[in-house]
């Protein structure tokens, strides 16, 4: 008995060295990108020393500065952009969940399965004539392409995890909600959307950071520096970064990460929340 | 009665088609109109600037007679989703369990491996990528202290597409936390009868959790593999295409050809051709997962 408690604890002990060595593995490049922020362009190509040896302190200075705008403006584009989207998303996502997941209404099945198909649906398909559409709305180099899709709800994942969440609610809650004298949207309102609060909440953080970090549909819809964002900000570093400012280019790049680390951490039972009642992707 | 079970049965509340419409409108005018133009765009040769012109199935076969970087791409991407996808399914599949076993600090666990998987598609992370791979980077530098020679990792054109394909895996969080989900769901009391019939641990792997797990796989697979397709982010930030357009994945055509060349007409041929990719691949997992997925119900989904 005793030798089998043994092996165990020693089978335990392994388990979690290969853990946290495999947790290091995964941490190990973003906190090595922190640090090498504060070292010298020679020090990042060499040494394995993590803490620099002589720490440079301006280079957020200097990276945030470089240029013909400041990231000051990138940061704000970018808040401009990705707030909007997560509020209509929000919005919209909502209705379009209530309407399915509550009422009967002819043809329920085949649009719930169109809309589900959605999720599947390439977006490289469809991206062209996207183009030329929102082009020819004049609607290229602003962030029309990007908000005006979320108020009409074109995000299905978000649809369909809300979707979830309402038919978790009792049926019953709807029809004392009837009784005491409310229609369909004060329902939703008042009595729906504060047990939901959650997933309204874990839709509100997926959709930041994939805005966030959005890089590709930036690149097609916005074309004048004035309105970059930063992950076009920091493409458009690297490729002006002849002089080599790596330190720079590494700050930026913290700093671009840093939102969306932290809401990670401050919000993280909501992303596993979300993630596994969908169980679709991230 | 009868009559009683019937308007039950009838009773529509269009308010609901109300509380869709947005999303009616959105899927029409955002999705299926640019779904059936670009059919239509393939056949022309549209491009922002002259007359358009419908020109048959010329897009078509210029991209197999003539288009030599489209075979490459498409060979390029191929691999890449066969490399990237069942090495991060897998990856995700072996550290599920292992957080599945009854451990303390597994959340602790959960949130340090789950963190690359939100910042994987950014910018600052392909940039990050680039630093760690350079032929002088970290990771070189941490091989040439154990004696290992410096390995080519952005600069081969053997290895730089298994680079990009660290990449993927490095964020295999998410597929972890569906598996962990559904390993969650499977009942104790399976593998409480296996322990008492004498199978083994091995046993039960292959005879419970695996066949158990086998939908949730069967839907990772397929979205995983929908995504690496249009793998774009990566390849583009990372090596642009490069070396000798050995990473040079299909939606990087897609782009050149549409965004930088503005031939959308050929983009737009180009892309079904991905379309009709990717949907053959979907199908023939499906059919085959007949073979290998197990549902409880016997398959009523």
């Amino acid at each position: 008995m005793s030798n089998k408690k043994k092996r165990q604890i020693i089978k335990d002990v392994l388990t979690y060295i290969f853990l946290t060595l495999l947790g290091i593995l995964m941490i190990y490049p973003l906190i090595w990108m922190f640090f090498s922020s504060f070292k010298s362009n020679n020090e990042i190509f060499g040494p394995l020393r993590l803490l620099p040896e002589h720490v440079i302190w301006d280079s957020f200075y200097r990276g945030w500065n470089s240029g013909q705008f400041t990231y000051s403006l990138y940061f704000k584009n970018t808040f401009m952009l990705v707030i909007p989207v997560v509020l209509f998303t929000l919005i919209s996502s909502t209705l379009v969940a209530y309407g399915f997941a509550r009422f009967t209404f002819p043809m329920k099945g085949a649009l719930f399965s169109i809309m589900i198909s959605t999720l599947m649906l390439p977006n490289a398909v469809i991206i062209i004539p996207r183009y030329i559409l929102f082009n020819r709305f004049g609607w290229l180099n602003s962030y029309k392409p990007f908000t005006v899709p979320s108020i009409f709800a074109c995000h299905p994942f978000f649809i369909f995890m809300l979707v979830q969440f309402f038919r978790g609610l009792p049926k019953e809650l709807d029809e004392s909600a009837t009784i005491d004298g409310c229609n369909s949207f004060t329902t939703l309102v008042r009595i729906h959307m504060p047990l939901i609060k959650p997933a309204l909440f874990s839709a509100a953080i997926f959709q930041f950071i994939w805005t966030w970090n959005d890089f590709f549909n930036s690149l097609i819809y916005i074309n004048s520096v004035k309105k970059y964002t930063i992950s076009l900000a920091l493409r458009m570093s690297l490729d002006t970064a002849a002089a080599a400012n790596w330190n720079e280019i590494l700050a930026m790049s913290t700093l671009a990460i840093l939102p969306s680390v932290l809401i990670f951490f401050f919000a993280q039972k909501y992303f596993v929340e979300g993630i596994a009642t969908t169980g679709i992707k991230g | 009665m009868k009559g009683h079970v019937n308007s039950k049965k009838k009773k529509r509340q269009y308010i609901g088609l109300l509380y869709i419409l947005p999303w009616i409108l959105g899927f029409l005018i955002f999705q299926l109109y640019p779904f059936i133009s670009s059919f239509i765009y393939s056949f022309t040769n549209y491009n922002m600037t002259s007359n358009t012109e419908f020109i048959g199935l010329k897009n078509y076969i210029d991209i197999f007679t003539k288009d030599s970087q489209f075979y490459n791409s498409l060979k390029v991407t191929i691999f890449y989703v066969f490399m990237a996808v069942p090495m991060k399914l897998i990856f995700a599949l072996i550290i599920a369990m292992i957080l599945n076993i009854k451990l303390k600090y597994v959340n602790f666990y959960r949130t340090i491996y789950y963190l690359p998987s939100i910042l994987g598609g950014s910018v600052a992370v392909a940039v990050l990528w680039r630093f760690l791979f350079a032929d002088s980077g970290l990771v070189n530098e941490i091989l040439s202290f154990f004696g290992i020679p410096k390995i080519g990792w952005l600069s081969n054109p053997k290895i730089a597409l298994f680079t990009i394909s660290l990449l993927t895996v490095w964020q295999f969080g998410s597929s972890m936390v569906i598996f962990l989900a559904g390993l969650k769901q499977i009942p104790k009391e399976l593998y409480e009868a296996a322990t008492v019939d004498g199978v083994s641990k091995a046993g039960m792997f292959f005879t419970i959790t695996l066949p158990l797990l086998t939908p949730i796989i069967l839907f990772n697979l397929i979205m995983q593999m929908i995504i690496a397709f249009q793998e774009f982010t990566g390849s583009f930030v990372i090596t642009n295409g490069g070396p000798m357009k050995s990473t040079y994945l299909y939606a990087m055509k897609l782009y050149d050809e549409g965004f930088l060349f503005m031939k959308m007409g050929y983009a737009s041929a180009l892309s079904w051709v991905l379309f009709t990719v990717i949907l053959v691949c979907t199908a023939l997992i499906f059919k085959s997962s007949e073979y290998w997925t197990y549902y409880e119900d016997g398959g009523q989904y």
